[in-house]
């Protein structure tokens, strides 16, 4: 007997995904999904944005295959760091995400940033109960990634460039990473920043504010129209 | 490891599909497969074949349907399949823009023994 199930794979976790994004998003908490590979600056990049976010709270999730070397990085700096440790998976799935937040007090209003595990396949294929994704990729990568790896780049809604300063020394060519970013991610706009020294953050930080108040406008424009 | 728990799911879900309808196996599982995910069709087959093991999905055929990744042309409206890195319209050189097509990845149909 043939039975005609058009029903997506991760259709179970995405669910869970919405649950999730639902009950962030009833508390004002604004959740960001940080994708990147494998020592692209994912986590020097949450570091320079929660000085930038602050005084509001701002919580981290860390996704590792192995080791807390990030989480403990973080919370060395007064950041509130948790650890989410696959184990050898390749990426976080909304269940993790649900069983951590459990263990996590987070404030109203406050921040939530996941660091994916760095790779920049998988993780593109979940959702996880993130308001957005953002592609963090480095020049010491090689400007081929968004024609490489496109799904991480179109699901993302900005990229950030990382280690600019290396850009000559590695060879990296900015118009072809722009141009296949252009082609994958039309409206993602992109943001150098520096992980060191925290240049070019401002604006990230400034875009993640008009985000979140976008979305906080249209929550409360939907909840007015059920009203 | 990009496949396990893909596989994991695709299992769970035939196999929760079969109990329903109280068949007694899965005898096929048909997926459609975006070209851009990734997924790899000998990965697919060894990782559902491992997880079906001991479950009503245990030997179920697996039908893997690709769909290439299509770029439209903002210029001249024409959708077409990408070259290695070049995402530029064979038709007029202009650059188009990822469409939806490519990223699929569900489970089309079964069928149930």
């Amino acid at each position: 007997m043939r039975v005609e199930l058009k029903r997506a794979v991760y259709e179970e976790n995405d669910a869970l995904a919405g649950e999730i994004n639902r009950g962030l998003r009833e508390r004002g908490i604004f959740t960001v999904n940080v994708l990147g590979s494998p020592g692209a600056g994912k986590t020097s990049l949450i570091t320079r944005l929660a000085e930038r976010l602050a005084p509001d709270a701002l919580s981290v999730i860390e996704g590792d295959v192995a080791s807390d070397i990030d989480t403990r990085a973080l919370r060395a700096l007064g950041i509130d760091a948790f650890q989410i440790e696959t184990g050898g998976d390749c990426h976080l799935n909304a269940p993790m995400i649900k069983a951590i937040l459990g263990r996590m007090r987070l404030s109203d209003g406050s921040w939530l940033f996941i660091e994916n595990i760095g790779n920049l396949i998988c993780p593109a294929e979940f959702v996880i109960g993130e308001d957005l994704k953002i592609v963090v990729a480095s020049a010491a990568e090689g400007s081929d990634k968004p024609y490489k790896y496109p799904t991480a780049f179109s699901r993302s809604a900005a990229c950030v460039l990382t280690k600019g300063d290396l850009a000559q020394a590695v060879g990296f060519d900015e118009g072809f990473f722009m141009a296949g970013l252009a082609s994958v991610a039309p409206n993602a706009p992109v943001f150098p920043v520096n992980g060191r020294t925290g240049a070019g953050a401002d604006a990230l930080a400034l875009w993640l504010r008009e985000a979140r108040d976008a979305l906080t406008a249209r929550s409360a424009a939907a909840d007015h129209g059920r009203a | 490891m990009h496949e396990a728990s893909a596989a994991e799911a695709i299992v769970k879900m035939t196999s929760a599909e079969a109990m329903a309808r109280k068949a007694g196996r899965v005898s096929r599982i048909s997926l459609v497969v975006g070209e851009a995910t990734g997924y790899m069709r000998e990965s697919l087959e060894f990782y559902v074949a491992a997880s079906a093991k001991g479950t009503v999905a245990e030997g179920a055929a697996l039908d893997v349907r690709y769909v290439k990744p299509l770029l439209s042309c903002p210029a001249c409206g024409i959708e077409f399949e990408r070259l290695r890195f070049s995402f530029d319209c064979p038709a007029c050189g202009t650059q188009g823009i990822m469409t939806k097509a490519g990223s699929e990845f569900y489970i089309d149909f079964i069928e149930l023994a």
